[in-house]
């Protein structure tokens, strides 16, 4: 039994389990950081990452049998024959959909910090106050304020670079030097200036791709294989970042395949003692102890472990008390923007690919603007030339087609927006007790929509792309819009939401579980709204802000 | 490709023909599998080289052939096409022959480089021209099936990568402000 005690337990290995782990073994505590999927080692284990486009035979594309197996995924851009290893098995791990969610998910070592997008801004206090503002969902039980040092010690220690815009509504935090706007760009974003003055901002991708070496990485080398897994460690990961620093203390117990089924609540204490774990390859049964419980299982599935806790307490499991556990899931909205072609700058070209674009801060519903829609949104895009896909309307076939595609062509400029969701009570994740996974537990049955708000935001961000690219000079601006399916911004929120009131939050100002004060949730679960910025970089703020917290509370005694 | 791209590249690719690209965004349905071991004769690969080849010939840069591009279509046709898209190209292959035939009374490896490229020329034509009209759920036609997997198997290739364009491994640095001057190859990307 004494092996299986630990000071503390950290259940997930992606971002937030990560920063997690990292923090408790460095303030001393002996911590087994438990995950469902297989073992990812830095580097070594990128078996594609130095491959030319030409080495894959497929060349990177899907075939028809990832396709019958991947039912979900081949919803959108994440399936693809380059890093495939790193999406979720569909067939062993299937969930219900009552209604559509695209659920796009990483069970290994580091879990998505391998493939994640990068992006990562700071929120703002409108966006802390934005639901008491608004009535709606739960009041945050913190502001910017709360955050501010947080954010710092986040970005100092994760590497993202970035310009100080001196943009309100986006603070600036503690940035690396930023990544170089392209020339047309540059041109883009003089033209919006011009139009919107202050009102409006177009700077650099704020991104957690490191522009000087730091911590024994490498800086960014501008390959854009990012989601392969990175030789130089040049972006945030698990592997790349929390997870070297806490091996480092000597603390830290890594498992893999090690599927945490309930945590162990203790009535007498009103505490967790542990966790109970399926081992995914022996199916065996084990259980762990340790004084502090850190959820870090990315937002749905931490759910579904709560879910599966304390069942002979609260039917509903631990934190179903507050009538909010698996309720007001959230994501971004996106697939809808515009984009154009650029005249002139026939003799630029870009060297490097740039794993970073240009990015629109919102500007809707500020400054007492009211649209018939709450919240705002928020764009991603960038420049470039086209390449051998486009269409050469004069040219056929034969060796004059083939010549002008080995050159460069126009210059284009295309975003797209994500746009804040509001947490409905009625989008939820439930158990669905009939239908079982691979191992034989419950999956998770999924009845989230976008709704009017969200559908009214997405007028603006299609036409406010078309007009903004005009006014800033792009011509041809066509935009486009998707019918809205969450879960496809891959930014999964809410489903243990933070609060004030034990009645209507699953977790405090300090990601403790009300019912369990032991137990903290620190992922993507916490968020009790969405904002519309990529949200990890909060997400690492949260955590390290959360166990400095739990630690000083062990220390006293009160947990 | 990844998100951002993906987000960029909506916006850039609308209204033109995204030749190749689609293979990686769309989705499809299965169907029975049809028997694709002839595409795999050497009659076959060698016939779709040709094809290849008069689509992206050799000029100062090597051409379809030399990348082997009748091979990865035949790979490509096996593995991601669906049962319907497999029937249409393998029919296409003996069209293309017929059409051949009708206009120069040979076959398509019998005839000369000029009548090839003529023949093609045509197809291209008919292809782009249906394509105007084509409802999504209307059948593809086999020419711009051939035509994609030429430019997509050729400029992926090494050869087509290193020597029609120019593949930087590990390019660095970023330069946004790079010179270019007409005749300069493009990138190949990641």
């Amino acid at each position: 039994m004494s092996t299986n005690t630990y000071d503390a337990i950290v259940i997930g290995s992606g971002i937030s389990g990560g920063w997690a782990a990292k923090e408790l073994t460095e303030k001393g505590l002996k911590t087994i950081m438990l995950e469902r999927g297989k073992n990812i080692e830095h580097i070594k284990d990128y078996v594609n990452a130095n491959k030319g486009p030409w080495e894959f035979e497929h060349r990177g594309g899907r075939t028809q049998q990832m396709i019958d197996d991947y039912p979900v995924l081949k919803r959108d851009y994440p399936l693809n024959e380059t890093n495939l290893d790193f999406w979720t098995n569909e067939k062993e791990s299937p969930y219900t959909e009552i209604k559509r969610f695209d659920w796009f998910r990483g069970y290994q070592v580091g879990g998505r910090s391998l493939m994640w997008g990068r992006q990562s801004y700071r929120w703002h206090d409108t966006d802390f106050e934005a639901n008491a503002k608004d009535g709606i969902g739960t009041d945050w039980p913190i502001r910017y304020k709360d955050l501010h040092d947080w954010y710092g010690y986040a970005e100092r220690f994760a590497g993202i670079s970035g310009n100080k815009d001196g943009v309100p509504i986006l603070p600036d935090g503690d940035f690396m030097p930023p990544m170089e706007m392209n020339i047309v760009e540059k041109d883009v974003q003089k033209r919006y200036k011009e139009f919107y003055k202050d009102t409006r901002h177009f700077v650099i991708g704020r991104t957690a791709n490191i522009t000087v070496p730091h911590n024994n990485r490498t800086n960014c080398q501008y390959r854009n294989k990012c989601w392969l897994g990175c030789p130089f460690g040049a972006y945030f990961s698990t592997q790349s970042a929390t997870l070297p620093a806490a091996v480092a203390t000597g603390n830290l117990t890594l498992r893999p395949w090690s599927i945490v089924t309930k945590i162990l609540y203790d009535k007498n204490t009103k505490k967790a003692k542990g966790v109970e774990v399926l081992d995914a390859e022996t199916n065996k049964t084990y259980e762990f102890f340790a004084k502090i419980v850190f959820v870090n299982a990315s937002a749905l599935n931490s759910a579904w472990v709560l879910m599966n806790s304390a069942t002979d307490v609260w039917e509903g499991g631990l934190g179903s008390s507050s009538g909010q556990l698996g309720h007001n899931v959230m994501d971004h909205h996106l697939g809808v923007g515009a984009g154009g072609r650029v005249e002139g700058f026939e003799d630029k070209y870009t060297f490097g690919r740039r794993a970073n674009g240009i990015y629109i801060p919102r500007y809707r519903n500020l400054n007492g603007e009211k649209r018939d829609y709450i919240r705002g949104f928020g764009y991603q895009g960038g420049g470039s030339r086209s390449g051998w896909s486009r269409d050469i309307a004069e040219l056929n076939i034969g060796g004059d087609f083939k010549d002008a595609l080995t050159e460069p062509g126009s210059w284009g400029f295309g975003m797209g927006g994500f746009g804040e969701t509001l947490p409905y009570h009625e989008n939820k994740i439930t158990l669905d007790k009939t239908n079982k996974d691979k191992w034989g537990l419950p999956i998770l049955a999924f009845d989230v929509e976008c709704k009017d708000n969200e559908r009214k935001m997405r007028i603006d961000m299609m036409n406010d792309a078309k007009e903004m690219l005009e006014n800033a000079g792009v011509k041809d601006v066509k935009s486009y819009t998707t019918d809205p399916v969450l879960g496809r911004g891959i930014h999964e929120m809410g489903t243990a939401r933070m609060g004030r009131d034990p009645k209507s939050s699953v977790l405090n100002g300090n990601n403790q579980v009300w019912d369990a004060k032991n137990v903290f949730v620190t992922d993507g679960a916490a968020m009790a709204s969405s904002a519309c910025q990529n949200p990890s970089l909060t997400y690492m703020a949260l955590t390290a802000r959360a166990v400095d917290f739990a630690v000083k509370e062990l220390k006293k005694g009160n947990i | 490709m990844n998100r951002r791209d993906a987000i960029s590249r909506v916006g850039l690719i609308l209204g033109g023909t995204v030749i190749g690209a689609e293979f990686f965004i769309s989705g499809c349905k299965s169907g029975s599998k049809v028997n694709t071991d002839d595409l795999f004769s050497k009659e076959t690969t060698a016939y779709l080289n040709e094809v290849g080849e008069t689509i992206l010939p050799e000029t100062k840069t090597p051409g379809a052939k030399a990348a082997n591009v009748g091979g990865f279509m035949a790979i490509m046709v096996r593995d991601c096409y669906t049962a319907a898209d497999q029937k249409i190209f393998n029919k296409g292959l003996s069209q293309l022959n017929e059409a051949t035939d009708k206009k120069f009374k040979k076959s398509f490896m019998e005839a000369d480089a000029k009548q090839r490229t003529e023949i093609l020329t045509d197809l291209d034509k008919e292809a782009k021209e249906y394509s105007k009209t084509k409802k999504p759920e209307d059948p593809n036609h086999y020419f711009t099936m051939i035509k994609q997997l030429t430019l997509l198997g050729f400029f992926t290739s090494e050869e087509g990568a290193t020597k029609a364009l120019r593949y930087v491994a590990v390019p660095g640095k970023y330069d946004g402000n790079y010179p270019y001057k007409k005749g300069d190859r493009a990138w190949a990307l990641s």
